[in-house]
């Protein structure tokens, strides 16, 4: 049984004064199991932070169900779900913007305890540096506030203040896009580590598919408000079959590419659609090169691949994505090219 | 040479102490090359790309000198270096919104940096405004002219800001994060853009940059700046397919995630990178650096050749095993 769930949830935003409604996510479905990671791709716009959302339950459905181990916490509030809550937790993308800045370092980490009246008296100090010592921050002075902090100690405090109540999973909105280059790397292996030692499960949004690669078990592609591709990191990042995923991992450079001769990216036309003007047919249609009549008109349902688990919203796939599907994926590997 | 760099220092006087950011620091720029400055927060690699267009903030004390095309750009007039940012000069910036003008349609601002520096009159300045808009690839030049900067979208906005920073025809232009701010889809069409801008009109690009991904696309050569000091400057292929220094080679490792297996943790360095006034002894990198041993705790590393780069290492990467890194 999957630990969370989303079922066909949708989420509308109605414009004041009569602007027309935007569907930010339009019926997406997803499972993360227990100690999974899944991924979630997708570029500005496409309703990916609105999802982790509606999962976190930070925003109520318009439509479509949310489930957590078994249980329907579509229509809890308040108090009520504040025992889920506990089990699920987020971190997001800027740390200095979500920690309460002027709370100290030890109140932060004392407000988990105190919301969920877990009461550890004299101990609490005591727990509070264990869990900072977890992340490499054990001779930190925790009467600071966060603003004394770098970006990538303050990430840490936010992770390790999401896992003081040993949650079940956690919801991470892009969590390493704020940080330099070299501490995205220090993230990435502590969150790894997290799930090496304690089995949990995440949901990581971003954009940055080499980090997705890198840590999801299972990926999801969003574009426009729907899932478009859904398989594991292996078949997305090696075999993607939708030519929108394609140009998504086509698009980001790599150290591998540079040592290609020819290397050339799928380049998309136009810019990221907007969510209050949604193409008929394929959402995709109007930026995507195989685009004909059929993607005009018929809505491409997620259909799952003949012989494996990969789930593609699109009419051409497999038979006339394939190959470009393969020749992507093995650009981003480095290796030689096959005969 | 179109820009030549020598001991360039940059700092600020905070509560009486003289806090140095930049700490003389030398390299050269050759015509018609993309010349990659790499750092992270703090390393210095922004008061650079903008001290060489004169763009330092007015509180600062500089040192040194910024050679471009034979005149001295430091402690020159500012009325002086505005007759040559736009014609010889060209400047653009991550976030488009903040150099254009919001109440302004974008074909004026264009045309704004012709009649300011008297290379055309009204008329014709709009003319060559709406061309310059077609040249950066804008499919409806003459709509976006008269449009307002948050009428049109991001990547739009972005090519609009490089269209202002051509308008005039310059020979070198600084890119200061230009895609960081971007979707992956809209920061290749941006990469793309400024190759065939580069080859077009004949350019030099310094390009200011932490973004590896962008690095490996466009660089010819690179300096790797790290808490003020260059750690690294050579050929584009040697520091990112063999980087010999170990900061450099940190770097890199975000770059790599692909070709390192999935789940498993990277080569990631400790710490952060040092503030401003906060920079250590000996090698700045030392308390981060794995290959630290004692000299590095108390003796600069002098520059100096290695192979094909120029380093400022005690111990650096040997290129037999910097190859096996690259290749893992």
């Amino acid at each position: 049984m999957a630990l969370l769930e989303l079922d066909a949830v949708s989420k509308t935003f109605s414009q004041r004064r009569g602007g027309r409604a935007v569907q930010a996510v339009a019926g997406v479905s997803l499972a993360v199991g227990k100690g999974e990671t899944l991924g979630l791709v997708g570029e500005s716009g496409c309703g990916k932070s609105t999802l982790a959302r509606l999962a976190l339950k930070l925003v109520d459905v318009t439509d479509g169900r949310v489930r957590f181990d078994g249980v329907d916490v579509t229509g809890l509030t308040g108090r009520r779900m504040l025992p889920i809550r506990r089990r699920l937790q987020a971190v997001f993308q800027d740390p200095l913007a979500s920690l309460n800045a002027r709370m100290t370092i030890a109140e932060v980490m004392r407000e988990p305890f105190d919301t969920h009246g877990v009461k550890l008296g004299a101990g609490l100090e005591a727990r509070i540096r264990e869990l900072l010592s977890f992340v490499g921050l054990e001779n930190i002075d925790i009467q600071k506030l966060p603003g004394q902090f770098s970006g990538g100690q303050l990430q840490r405090i936010a992770i390790v203040r999401a896992l003081a109540l040993e949650p079940e999973i956690i919801v991470a909105d892009e969590p390493t896009s704020a940080l330099d280059p070299s501490i995205q790397a220090q993230i990435v292996n502590l969150m790894l580590q997290i799930q090496r030692k304690r089995g949990i499960s995440y949901l990581i949004i971003s954009h940055d598919l080499d980090v997705i690669g890198h840590v999801a078990d299972r990926i999801a592609v969003m574009y426009l408000g729907t899932i478009i591709e859904q398989g594991t990191a292996d078949e997305i990042m090696q075999r993607p079959l939708h030519p929108y995923t394609q140009a998504l991992l086509s698009a980001a450079p790599t150290l591998a590419a540079r040592r290609q001769v020819g290397w050339k990216r799928i380049m998309l036309s136009g810019d990221p659609p907007n969510p209050a003007d949604v193409p008929s047919g394929c959402r995709f249609h109007p930026r995507c090169h195989l685009a004909r009549d059929i993607c005009r008109t018929n809505v491409p349902p997620l259909r799952a691949m003949p012989g494996t688990g990969q789930m593609v919203a699109c009419h051409l796939a497999p038979d006339e994505t394939a190959r470009a599907g393969a020749e992507v994926g093995r650009d981003r590997r480095g290796l030689p090219l096959a005969g | 040479m179109i820009l030549s760099v020598r001991d360039f220092a940059i700092g600020f006087q905070r509560e009486g102490q003289n806090l140095v950011a930049v700490d003389g620091i030398s390299f050269d720029v050759e015509a018609g090359e993309t010349f990659v400055i790499i750092g992270e927060s703090g390393s210095g690699k922004s008061l650079t790309g903008m001290s060489i267009a004169g763009l330092q903030p007015p509180t600062a004390f500089v040192s040194g000198s910024i050679r471009f095309k034979d005149r001295e750009m430091l402690n020159r007039p500012d009325a002086e270096l505005r007759k040559l940012r736009g014609p010889e000069i060209g400047l653009i910036y991550q976030d488009p919104l903040s150099s254009l003008n919001p109440v302004w349609p974008v074909g004026d601002q264009i045309a704004e940096t012709l009649t300011a520096h008297g290379l055309a009159d009204r008329a014709e300045a709009n003319k060559r405004a709406v061309e310059m808009l077609e040249r950066v690839r804008i499919p409806d030049p003459r709509r976006v002219a008269s449009a307002y900067p948050h009428e049109i979208s991001g990547g739009m906005r972005q090519r609009a800001m490089i269209a202002m920073a051509l308008a005039a025809n310059p020979s070198l232009l600084i890119a200061d994060e230009p895609t960081t701010a971007l979707d992956v889809t809209i920061k290749a069409q941006i990469l793309e853009l400024l190759a065939d801008l580069k080859r077009e009109l004949a350019l030099t690009i310094i390009l200011i940059t932490h973004d590896m991904g962008v690095v490996a696309e466009v660089a010819d050569r690179i300096l790797v700046l790290y808490a003020g000091r260059i750690a690294e400057i050579g050929p584009a292929d040697s520091i990112m397919l063999q980087p010999s220094h170990p900061y450099t080679a940190a770097l890199m490792t975000s770059a790599m995630i692909s070709q390192t297996p999935a789940k498993q943790e990277l080569n990631a360095i400790v710490g952060g990178a040092p503030g401003l006034g906060a920079f250590p002894a000996g090698c700045r990198f030392h308390p981060r650096c794995p290959r630290a041993q004692d000299d590095c705790n108390t003796v600069e590393p002098p520059r100096r050749k290695f192979g094909a780069v120029e380093l400022a290492c005690h111990h650096p990467i040997e290129v037999a095993m910097s190859l096996q890194v690259a290749r893992s």
